[in-house]
């Protein structure tokens, strides 16, 4: 039987490997993918609580936070294809203006 | 041996996520995060979560990041476009932020050990199956499952109007 | 199958209580599609009757939410609903009139916005419909999974409009960047509430109350299993503490803040400056309030349901607000865009905000609340001054353009001024009001710490003054810089004229709204503290910073 530390423990992991990208990437798409990352930690840290618990709301809160992923990823990928259509019908292929 | 089984995932999965971190080409960190979602996946069926471990292959690893992929590949973008400049200090800021982080990881394997799941008794309804999950979300949590419903529809909306073309009315 | 026919009846309960309890909320959704469907059959020059719709929806939600508050009113009991997903009390009603009023002055001022602009669309006003319809579920969300999937509701369609200036590329990367720390802050935030569920095996935060004093008192059983779990409340608490920081730009978490304010339109500007941030602490209010009264920490002379040993989050709050308060006003003396100083002005309106929380009694409670109302009114109208300087070529956002305002346009620059000085909290503007409560509810404690950083915002206060004085110096006494004529449309007019009058009417005569607020802080479940008489010679030696913790129990 695998123990439930274990599973916080690798979810603690992939989130710190989540945030860390985020700090450190300089691409946007890898920083999202990274954010991505960092939500899937949490799935797994809710999925594992609650399977010990033998509660379903963890689960639910997975589902939800997947929903709220897939809006996020359609409205953050639109917005990056603005970027690109702006910059490319600009053609300043790299100016950067956006400061993190 | 189920232990031995989640080591094997577990390296699976971080090996995944630190190559997402590792390649310079968004592409192959898309791919490689594929990689750490199927790993999760398998985890969530030891948890019996099988609900959620089928919706986490078919919409994150089989929707959204096909999505992702989908949008890396159409703006064909060479790896010197879309980035963006950081302050300097920020970059320093994430190794304290990674300490205490794994420190809290830690602490949390060395705090809380030896738990067993709970057995599922002759009769009773499994917590990780589509119907307990779904009796769930439309007795207890209708309201927040309506609202997801409401943002869905808001985003498919607002991923249009940003990403649709000029003067094509 | 029993389990169904329960379902059944549950659902007969859930129809009843949805005509009652969300119809503000479903009048908005209702209304927001009916304008994504209108946007459609509108020829291009029309689109402005969106506008009206999204108002006329407004008005009929206020309209519902008013009936709602007579309901509780009468029976005196704030009603729960949906199986305890959302609570109807005070605090939510105040706070949905809160978020419907700025959306409706926000509309207003859109209206002759976008036209300049060239990007008159209904989706737009569509948009701040469902962002407003998850702050009224924030505002009312008593579950985390409520208030996190309404949090997001907000903050999507809040991107969304920041970016909605397709063709300018400030608008593009302002969104960009605002997704970016946004979509990350919930992150941070989530893992906190993962936390918190794991700590107390349940999303409710009355449950999650009840549970955490056992779960933190150092022998808590995670299922059977004695463990010393201080550590990681203390964590969930700083990772949902700094998740909420950065949804409202307080200062650790504030960088975000000035490049989304800058680049995105002005009257989106205006809308994140007031009601996405108004909604944000509202659930900053609910999840530290409701959710995590007992965490609030050994201050000095605290009662002694707190946690011992450990620092709660009257501490992290008021660090943070300090921080706040003083990095946001001084940033904004060196500003040159208006759009980037009214940025920093509002960082450091949020420290100011935060101060009601750290009173933690009657008096703050409703200094945050009332805060958060003019806060609404004032800088709105500061925001549609900005939008009365933009037209044709002349962008509208540097000093500059106020430059001997007061020849051209001699109301707007009076209006102006009238906001400017409610900001910078002199009397007898409304301003002056919020201010004065908050300080009373730090001074009432009278804790010493807590009185010196009242002594502070008193301080940052009149920095503020300097910058505020910048525009009225800029609008009377600096000749003018180029003679083009203003254009200020009827709907500006309007909404100026409503916010300068509630401005002095409040400032006047704000009683009512001290009534309102004052119900809204004696809310079912609000906790506040009482400090203890304690005499002056321990007062002076065990300070805040110096809580000793205790040492960590023997490994098992």
């Amino acid at each position: 039987m695998v123990p439930l530390s274990w599973y916080l423990g690798l979810s603690a992991l992939l989130f710190t490997i989540g945030a860390m990208g985020v700090f450190i990437k300089r691409n946007t798409i890898t920083i999202f993918l990274c954010i991505e990352l960092m939500l899937n930690g949490v799935n797994l840290t809710l999925v594992a609580l609650s399977g010990f618990f033998g509660d379903v709301s963890g689960q639910l809160f997975v589902f939800m936070v997947i929903a709220v992923a897939a809006a996020e990823a359609a409205v953050g990928l639109a917005i990056i294809i603005s970027i690109f259509r702006n910059r490319e019908s600009l053609n300043v292929d790299d100016a950067d203006t956006l400061k993190l | 041996m189920e232990k031995a089984l989640f080591i094997i995932i577990a390296v699976i999965a971080v090996a995944a996520a630190l190559n997402v971190l590792i390649q310079r080409n968004p592409l192959y960190s898309a791919l490689s995060l594929i990689g750490t979602m199927a790993a999760l996946s398998v985890l969530y069926v030891m948890l019996r979560a099988q609900f959620i471990a089928a919706v986490q292959i078919v919409v994150y690893a089989g929707a959204i990041l096909v999505l992702f992929i989908f949008v890396i590949m159409l703006l064909n973008a060479p790896k010197q476009q879309l980035q963006i400049d950081k302050q300097k200090g920020l970059r320093y800021l994430a190794i304290p932020l990674a300490g205490l982080l794994l420190a809290e990881a830690f602490y949390v394997v060395w705090r809380v050990q030896d738990i067993a799941m709970p057995v599922v008794k002759e009769g009773e309804e499994a917590v990780g199956t589509t119907w307990s999950v779904g009796v769930a979300l439309f007795t207890h949590y209708l309201l927040p499952f309506q609202v997801a419903g409401v943002l869905l529809l808001m985003a498919l909306i607002g991923a249009v109007v940003l990403a649709r073309r000029e003067g094509d009315k | 199958m029993p389990a169904l026919l329960q379902a059944a009846t549950d659902f007969q309960t859930i129809a009843r209580q949805a005509g009652q309890l969300i119809m503000p909320e479903a009048i908005l959704t209702l209304f927001a599609c009916a304008a994504l469907i209108l946007d459609v059959m509108l020829p291009r020059n029309r689109k402005r009757v969106v506008a009206w719709v999204c108002l006329a929806g407004i008005g009929a939600s206020l309209v519902s939410l008013g009936i709602l508050y007579f309901n509780i009113s009468s029976r005196e009991a704030a009603r729960t609903g949906f199986f305890d997903m959302i609570i109807i009390d005070n605090y939510a009603v105040v706070f949905k009139l809160m978020f419907l009023i700025g959306a409706a002055l926000s509309i207003l001022l859109s209206i002759k916005y976008l036209d300049t602009e060239g990007e008159q669309r209904g989706e737009y006003y569509a948009l701040i419909l469902f962002s407003v319809t998850g702050m009224m579920f924030m505002a009312s969300g008593v579950d985390l999974l409520t208030l996190f999937i309404s949090l997001e509701l907000m903050a999507i369609s809040v991107y969304i409009l920041v970016g909605f200036l397709k063709r300018d590329q400030r608008s593009n990367e302002a969104a960009m960047k605002y997704f970016l720390l946004g979509a990350f802050s919930s992150g941070v935030l989530l893992y906190g509430i993962s936390l918190v569920y794991g700590l107390t095996g349940t999303t409710n935060l009355a449950k999650i109350a009840a549970a955490l004093p056992t779960v933190a008192s150092a022998n808590y059983n995670l299922l059977g299993t004695p463990a010393d779990m201080r550590y990681l409340v203390l964590l969930s608490m700083i990772l949902m503490a700094a998740g909420m920081f950065f949804k409202v730009a307080a200062v650790p978490f504030h960088m975000w803040a000035p490049d989304a304010y800058e680049g995105a339109p002005t009257s989106i500007t205006a809308f994140m400056s007031v009601a996405v941030k108004a909604a944000s602490f509202a659930m900053f209010g609910r999840l530290f309030l409701y959710g995590l009264p007992d965490l609030r920490g050994a201050l000095e002379g605290d009662p002694a349901n707190n946690i011992a040993g450990l620092p709660g989050w009257a501490l992290l709050l008021g660090i943070v607000a300090a921080i706040t308060m003083v990095w946001g006003n001084l940033a904004a003396l060196i500003q040159n865009n208006t759009k980037r100083l009214l940025a920093y002005s509002s960082i450091s309106h949020a420290g100011f905000t935060l101060l009601g929380l750290i009173a933690g009694n009657q008096t703050g409670y409703t200094a945050f609340i009332i805060y958060l109302f003019i806060y609404t009114l004032m800088n709105l109208g500061v925001f549609g001054c900005i939008i009365a300087l933009r037209r044709r070529g002349i962008a509208g956002d540097r000093m500059e353009d106020f430059n001997g305002l007061v020849r051209k346009a001699p109301w707007l620059t009076v209006m102006m001024t009238i906001f400017l000085l409610s900001l910078g909290g002199i009397p007898p503007t409304a301003g002056f009001v919020g201010k004065l409560y908050l300080f009373m509810g730090l001074i009432e404690t009278g804790n010493p710490w807590l009185v010196r950083l009242a002594i502070l915002a008193v301080l940052m206060s009149a920095v503020s003054l300097y910058y505020y004085i910048r525009f009225i110096r800029a609008m009377y006494i600096e000749p003018e810089s180029e003679p083009q004529p203003l254009s200020l449309s009827r709907p500006l007019q309007t909404a100026l004229a409503v916010a300068v009058l509630l401005v002095m009417l409040i400032g006047v005569y704000p009683q009512p709204l001290i009534r309102l607020t004052q119900k809204a802080a004696t809310s079912q479940g609000l906790k506040t503290y009482v400090y203890e008489e304690k005499p002056a010679a321990t007062d002076s030696t065990d300070q805040p910073g110096a809580v000793p913790l205790p040492p960590t129990p023997p490994r098992r």
